[in-house]
């Protein structure tokens, strides 16, 4: 077949992509660059655009608008074939009448390659199932079927490879297994990796790089620290993670912090992590980056005070405690249980404080819940 | 928790070392769990019959009517061709067989693709008019198939049967293969793309094999529909005699024994395939 492998190499750019179905926007105006050599997360929750977005990049959907370059040639039209692109699909897609050997051989044989012998058994040893080779793909179980279909797809050694909900359809247990597993074949073959999955966590395990998907845009894009620490937006700061978003207003500045007004009680911290546009913003502060106190106990930096504890939940690495303010707010508390006991209990007065540095704020004309009502489980979207 | 376990467990072992069931009941129960097969004994005698008397009387020493048993012979199974015209009749059907067949598998399953992959304006509509030569009456087809072809001045004989036999099995072909169209996963010919194959590859290396199994059952369904149809030939195969007429003209007047030959002849070599068929099938489930 067509000379596609070792040609086009490089940056994945996306420029200005809309893809429309109907009346239906699945994808808006996504511009996106993928660094050559990276783990990339499309991270979203069901119908956001990931899917459709992948498969634009390897060419089983054409965008309405904009262009994709794989270095310096633009693939926007190609067909599937002509990319030096591969796949892991989602449901994994091994050809049934094959073997395991003839499933990964098949792109080697396209591409006119008469030897195939040498790469198929290393890929197989690679992934650990060098003994399946001559079986077929019924034979095997899920997560071996999973591997099958990584080894298939790395063989051709792509310019990108690109990883539909791998684990999507794998146990817990194996899920974090294969996470691992994938990240060191990563790093082991050096090729640009392309994951699209609706898990956060999976996300965070894997990624370099995790771009967060909201209704066929881009909500903000980082390392998964960067995401996690300073979210841009609302939708960001619930969907990864649990986020405590309090309203309040940016009453003046203190050196390189702001000072803000919470209810009635001021907080300070630092500019830079401010993504609002106005005086009026939500004060984020995530659930573990809080401290809880009893009412008289010294406490330091920010300071919430006039919290009732309202419910106690132990859950053996730590304790979640929820905080009624006196503004009517419940906020989380997430409390390692360094001591092993739950030292506070429901109807305790308490002071609940935090380092200002952990603070990060967002419009104030955001939806709070944005992200929160997520319920990512359905696998098969768009 | 453990203790009520074993404590039930025990009890439960008590009950049933004290059988205590009169023999009606027991009687009642042989039934109650041997019905299925008694049942099953029945249906399947009263399918075979049939075949079995076909069988036997093909080893009549029958002479001219093969109605009454007269004593057994191996001299038709030796000379299978040995009553007048019954073996050019059965070549007549056989080669009719394999045109409509190769004709309408092509052809069906050409059309499953189209109503089964593409979507195209009219594809409903031309779903349902595949339909309808299965659900009208042979007599019909038949009558209105020899107007037409006198209205076009064609004389009835062996190309306008087979051209009406394509016409038949067509419909059969289609839904068979789109049945198993429709099962086939697209993901894998997308696979199949990503891996650099291209849409003529695609086809050959993963639609077609994955299809195969269905065009197969297809092709034999084709055929022996048109090996044992008689209503439609009758009207359009003018002084051509195939097997079925030949065997229905006979009828009047004592069907030879060697059609009995030919037609167990038939049955197993038919069931000698479906054996074969599941043999091939199992192996090569279970030796990879």
């Amino acid at each position: 077949m067509a000379d596609v492998s070792s040609a086009t190499r490089g940056d994945l750019r996306l420029t200005r992509i809309t893809k429309t179905y109907g009346d239906f926007t699945a994808v808006n105006d996504l511009s996106l660059t993928i660094p050559e050599g990276s783990f990339f997360a499309l991270l979203g929750p069901s119908g956001c655009g990931k899917t459709t977005t992948l498969r634009m990049i390897a060419g089983l959907e054409e965008p309405t608008v904009g262009s994709i370059h794989l270095g310096a040639t633009d693939i926007t039209t190609k067909r599937p074939y002509q990319r030096p692109i591969n796949t892991v699909f989602q449901n994994y897609a091994l050809f049934p009448h094959l073997t395991i050997f003839e499933n990964i051989a098949f792109g080697l044989r396209r591409r006119g390659i008469k030897d195939v012998d040498a790469d198929v058994n290393k890929v197989l040893e690679l992934v650990e199932l060098p003994h399946l080779a001559q079986r077929k793909p019924t034979q095997l179980s899920g997560g071996q079927q999973q591997r099958i279909a990584l080894a298939r797809a790395i063989v051709n050694r792509p310019a990108l490879l690109l990883l539909d909900e791998p684990l999507g359809a794998l146990d817990l247990k194996l899920r974090r297994q294969m996470q691992i597993e994938l990240k060191w074949i990563q790093r082991e073959v050096g090729l640009t990796f392309v994951h699209v999955t609706h898990d956060q966590e999976e996300a965070m395990t894997m990624a370099d790089t995790i771009a967060v998907m909201n209704e066929g845009e881009i909500e903000q894009m980082g390392s998964p620290a960067d995401l996690y620490d300073n979210p841009e937006t609302a939708f960001v700061a619930n969907f990864l993670g649990q986020s405590n978003l309090i309203k309040g207003r940016i009453e003046g500045s203190d050196g390189d912090n702001l000072v803000v007004d919470l209810f009635g009680q001021k907080i300070a911290m630092p500019k830079k992590r401010s993504h609002a546009v106005d005086n009026s913003i939500y004060a984020g502060i995530r659930p573990e980056k809080f401290r809880i106190s009893l009412v008289g106990t010294p406490t330091r930096g920010n300071i919430l005070t006039g919290g009732r504890i309202e419910d106690v939940s132990y859950i053996g690495v730590s304790t979640q405690y929820q905080v009624l303010m006196p503004w009517g707010q419940e906020l989380m508390v997430f409390e390692q249980n360094d001591d092993g006991v739950a030292p506070f209990d429901k109807g305790d007065e308490v002071v609940i404080s935090w380092e200002p540095n952990f603070t990060f704020a967002l419009r104030g004309d955001e939806d709070a819940e944005a992200g929160t009502e997520v319920i990512p489980e359905d696998l098969d979207e768009e | 928790m453990t203790q009520v376990q074993s404590n039930s467990k025990a009890s439960r072992q008590k009950d049933a070392s004290i059988p205590t069931f009169p023999l009606k009941a027991r009687i009642s129960r042989w039934f109650g769990r041997n019905l299925i097969r008694i049942y099953a004994v029945f249906g399947f005698t009263y399918l075979f019959i049939p075949v079995a008397y076909t069988f036997a009387f093909s080893f009549n020493d029958s002479g001219k009517s093969n109605l009454v048993w007269k004593g057994f012979t191996l001299d038709n199974w030796k000379n299978p061709c040995g009553a007048p015209e019954v073996c050019a009749a059965l070549g007549n059907s056989i080669k009719i067989g394999l045109l409509a067949t190769t004709f309408s598998t092509i052809l069906g399953t050409m059309i499953a693709f189209a109503i089964g992959r593409y979507a195209f304006k009219g594809r409903s509509s031309s779903n349902l008019l595949i339909f309808l030569p299965m659900a009208t009456p042979e007599i019909v087809l038949g009558a209105s198939l020899l107007s037409l072809f006198l209205v076009f001045h064609i004389n009835p004989g062996f190309w306008p049967t087979v051209i009406a036999h394509v016409m038949f099995c067509i419909s059969f072909v289609v839904v068979t293969v789109k049945a198993r169209i429709a099962s086939l996963d697209p993901r894998l010919e997308q696979a199949a793309m990503d891996l650099y194959a291209n849409e003529l590859e695609t086809f050959k290396k993963v639609t077609l094999p994955l299809v195969a199994p269905g065009i197969a059952g297809a092709a034999l369904l084709a055929f022996s529909l048109s090996f044992d149809d008689f209503i439609i030939t009758n009207f359009n195969s003018g002084t051509l005699k195939t097997f079925p007429e030949f065997v229905y003209t006979s009828a009047a007047r004592g069907i030879p024994a060697q059609a009995n030959v030919i037609g167990s002849a038939m049955f197993f070599l038919a069931l000698i395939i479906v054996i074969a068929g599941q043999f091939v099938g199992k192996k090569a489930k279970v030796a990879k």
